[in-house]
């Protein structure tokens, strides 16, 4: 028997009405989340933050450093678990690797002319395949927003899938940059091109345009995951990256996704934050929880 | 990867169902052992000398004892309101008027938690929606129809206005507090003084509402609030010194009513039962045409006369949206009203709840599929799970007849004309939804409908300005807005 793949017409509209998503986003800020369940969600949190930092000015020294606090997150608290992941630029994942050694913390890369992507597709895929060779477990590409907003859906489908190619067996996440796409229709559209192309995770932002991630854009996001795996079986990894730095902010998130796509995406394979600063504000939620009063933000590490 | 067949996917939400206790505390709420009748300014202990209980229906505890009025109490009530509206409210410029109803309104928002707790406590609705939604509303109310007071000329251009005398108003059980403002306010606003009687099931924050009247000085009279069951609503319906009868509640009692006010001169609007068709169409943004039916069906356990109760969904996108509501309903959370998590709270009366079960029953043996969603309900108190009935044929009784609780009946539709027709074949005309992605497809729809309200791509949504009413066996009159002044005026 032939397999056929089935890949949906990209030309016809997407649905989505934006009063009625930003309703349905608002409300799950509405659960209450106290004890037990706050507790569970801000380690889940914890255990799901990519600990970022994409800057002209990273040295083998500042990287190291973030590797450092990825494993060793606030040694006053014992037992927390690790972050999920370290997010650097293609050329420092040599000493991400190094630094977290064994630890089960990934190295992800950025790569495809990392953030604007106004690159050749072959500087792409050699940017990509010098990450994964470097060791990089996962690439974060970012799509052609130029070519998808001028309806070229051809073209943005096939760069997704030669990348996929190029990634070999590192874990493909694909960011929408969904500041750039402005309406919720388009970041449907390109998160069905993004998973019918082979993405593993789809992700809202670089973090260098603003909106980055809220709750409405990752909500049409879900719901394209969800509606993506009832039509194949196949589960995809979503990550909300840029401006969420609060931890009420992380449990409302857990909460849509736990409400959207259930339990079994509530794991770190699944689901990830792409942040810096939300860590800290985890642990000292944290530190509350277990202290009964909050200490300042001077004992808490920053890295 | 291996890809699983589609048909036996599965998501999972028990962890979604499952969070640690929030409940909102009741310390807010002052509730007193027992109330008498608000009559002329002042509570009164009843000629009638009966009181009756109020209970809590989300654990069949006593919350407090009301006054039953008699005939005696109501004459006395009427009394009142005829001799404050001739002695000082008809005469009083709208100006003043006016201060009296923004006191009101401003002095619900400051008690808005207490309203709400307590209305959660009598009626079991989640206390997320009498918070987010019956207190701040029934304030907008005030608010709306107090800016009115002095305009009237500018409402009714070229006409002079005159305020009709003493209301008769009865409210029913589904939004306690919120019904007493959309019948208050503008009866106020006209120059109009008032008996109101809430339903014998929620009377406490229309009682709450009568002491906050108190407090604002409302002159004695004006408004008069006293409890009771049917007898009481028949003796303000039949008492001969009542100008106006506004009545909100089932179809039944809409037509006794009827037949007692015919060949008298006794003005009346009715807003009575509903069934309303909600409408899919394969080009609508599906997921929020879900989030649409959902809230048309379960919001306020589905206690709702404007309620989405039945469900069209065109033919190509049907199982689609089946399994997408299915889903949805997984995430409900059904249980303690005062959590402030709860989805759904508590039926509103064990009788209600038998009335439900019964058209569940009903629904089965008629040949419809029923799908509810997983969870336990609390062992104490009156719930009901969120239901579904798909295979559901029009003449089946669950799509044909009121049954105001968390039910749903869905059908299948291929073409604009065909859902027209069969939305439209009901005894009822009080509201509709629409969901699709092209505008002249609503302008098409909303003009057939025959229904006071339909809503496009959204549903339940309520606003002060907006006239809210029904064609057929739904009421007539219109309340809201503009056209709910001229409910309460005589235009000379």
């Amino acid at each position: 028997m032939i397999a056929t793949k089935i890949i949906p017409d990209f030309s016809q509209p997407a649905h989505i009405d934006q009063v009625g998503i930003e309703e349905r986003a608002s409300r799950f800020t509405k659960r209450s989340i106290k004890n037990e369940t706050k507790l569970n969600g801000l380690k889940l949190a914890l255990n799901m933050i990519d600990l970022t930092t994409l800057e002209g000015k990273d040295t083998d020294g500042k990287v190291r450093q973030l590797c450092y606090k990825a494993l060793h997150l606030h040694d006053a608290y014992p037992g927390l678990p690790t972050v999920a992941a370290i997010c650097v630029y293609p050329s420092m994942v040599n000493v991400a690797k190094k630094a977290l050694g064994d630890s089960g913390v990934k190295v992800a890369a950025v790569a495809t002319a990392f953030p604007s992507g106004q690159a050749p597709r072959d500087v792409k895929i050699r940017d990509t395949k010098f990450a994964v060779q470097q060791g990089a477990d996962e690439i974060d590409m970012v799509i052609s927003r130029g070519k998808f907003l001028q309806g070229e859906y051809n073209f943005v489908f096939d760069e997704i899938a030669t990348i996929k190619e190029a990634c070999g067996d590192a874990r493909l996440k694909v960011i929408l940059e969904t500041g750039e796409l402005v309406t919720y229709d388009k970041v449907r559209k390109a998160s069905d091109i993004a998973m019918y192309a082979g993405a593993d995770f789809i992700k809202t932002s670089t973090g260098k345009i603003s909106p980055a991630a809220t709750m409405p854009v990752t909500l049409v996001m879900l719901e394209a995951i969800r509606d993506f795996y009832y039509k194949t079986g196949k589960r995809i990894a979503m990550k909300p990256a840029g401006g969420i730095s609060k931890s009420k902010l992380a449990l409302h998130y857990l909460v849509m996704l736990n409400e959207v796509l259930g339990e079994e995406w509530m794991n770190n394979h699944w689901f990830r934050f792409g942040a810096s600063s939300l860590a800290n504000d985890i642990l000292m939620q944290l530190m509350k929880q277990r202290t009964g009063v909050y200490q300042s933000a001077n004992y808490f590490s920053i890295d | 990867m291996a890809t699983k067949k589609s048909n036996t996917i599965k998501l999972k939400f028990d962890s979604a169902r499952n969070l640690s206790p929030a409940p909102e505390s009741k310390s807010a709420a002052k509730i007193n052992p027992q109330y008498d009748l608000f009559i002329n300014g002042r509570f009164e202990k009843p000629l009638s000398k009966k009181y009756f209980a109020t209970i809590n229906p989300a654990n069949e505890e006593k919350l407090s004892e009301v006054a039953e009025a008699g005939n005696a109490d109501v004459n006395k009530a009427v009394n009142a309101a005829r001799s404050a509206y001739d002695k000082t409210w008809k005469k009083m410029p709208g100006k003043e008027r006016a201060k009296y109803i923004y006191r009101i309104a401003r002095m619900i928002q400051e008690r808005a938690r207490e309203f709400a707790v307590i209305e959660t406590l009598d009626g079991g609705k989640p206390i997320r929606e009498s918070r987010d939604f019956d207190v701040p509303t029934a304030a907008n109310h005030f608010f709306y129809y107090a800016g009115w007071a002095d305009k009237l000329e500018y409402a009714f251009p070229n006409r002079m206005t005159q305020p009709l005398g003493v209301a008769g108003q009865i409210i029913p059980w589904n939004f306690p507090l919120l019904m007493a403002a959309w019948k208050i306010a503008p009866a106020l606003a006209t120059g109009n003084t008032v008996v109101l009687k809430p339903a014998e099931t929620t009377p406490l924050t229309a009682l709450k509402l009568a002491e906050i009247i108190q407090e604002a000085d409302l002159p004695p009279g004006v408004v008069n609030i006293i409890t009771g069951a049917g007898a009481t609503g028949a003796a303000i319906v039949n008492h001969p010194d009542i100008n106006k009868i506004a009545f909100t509640g089932s179809t039944d009692v809409g037509k006794i009513i009827q037949r007692a006010i015919a060949g008298t001169a006794k003005k009346a609007t009715l807003e009575l039962g509903g069934k309303a068709a909600n409408i899919i169409f394969d080009d609508a943004p599906l997921d929020q045409a879900v989030e649409g039916v959902i809230n048309g069906i379960f919001f306020n356990q589905g206690h709702v006369c404007c309620a989405g109760s039945r469900l069209y969904v065109q033919e190509s996108v049907f199982k689609e949206v089946v399994r997408k509501l299915k889903d949805r309903m997984e995430t409900l959370i059904v249980g303690d009203p005062l959590d402030k998590n709860t989805d759904i709270g508590a039926i509103n009366s064990r009788q209600q709840l038998n009335t439900i079960n019964d058209y569940i029953k009903i629904g089965q043996k008629e040949g419809a599929e029923m799908f509810q969603s997983s969870g336990n309900l609390p062992r104490k108190g009156f719930f009901c799970k969120p239901t579904i009935f798909t295979n559901v044929a029009q003449s089946n009784r669950i799509a044909q007849e009121e049954i105001f609780g968390p039910v749903l009946a869905i059908q299948s539709f291929r073409t604009d004309d065909e859902v027209i027709e069969k939305a439209n074949n009901t005894p009822f005309g009080l509201s509709a939804g629409v969901w699709t992605d092209k505008g002249s497809k609503i302008f098409n729809m909303t003009t057939k409908l025959r229904a006071g309200v339909v809503w496009a791509n959204t549903f339940n949504k309520f606003d002060p300005t907006s006239p809210f009413g029904g064609y057929k066996e739904s009421g007539y009159g219109r309340e809201g807005g503009l056209h709910g002044l001229g409910a309460y005026v005589e235009l000379v």
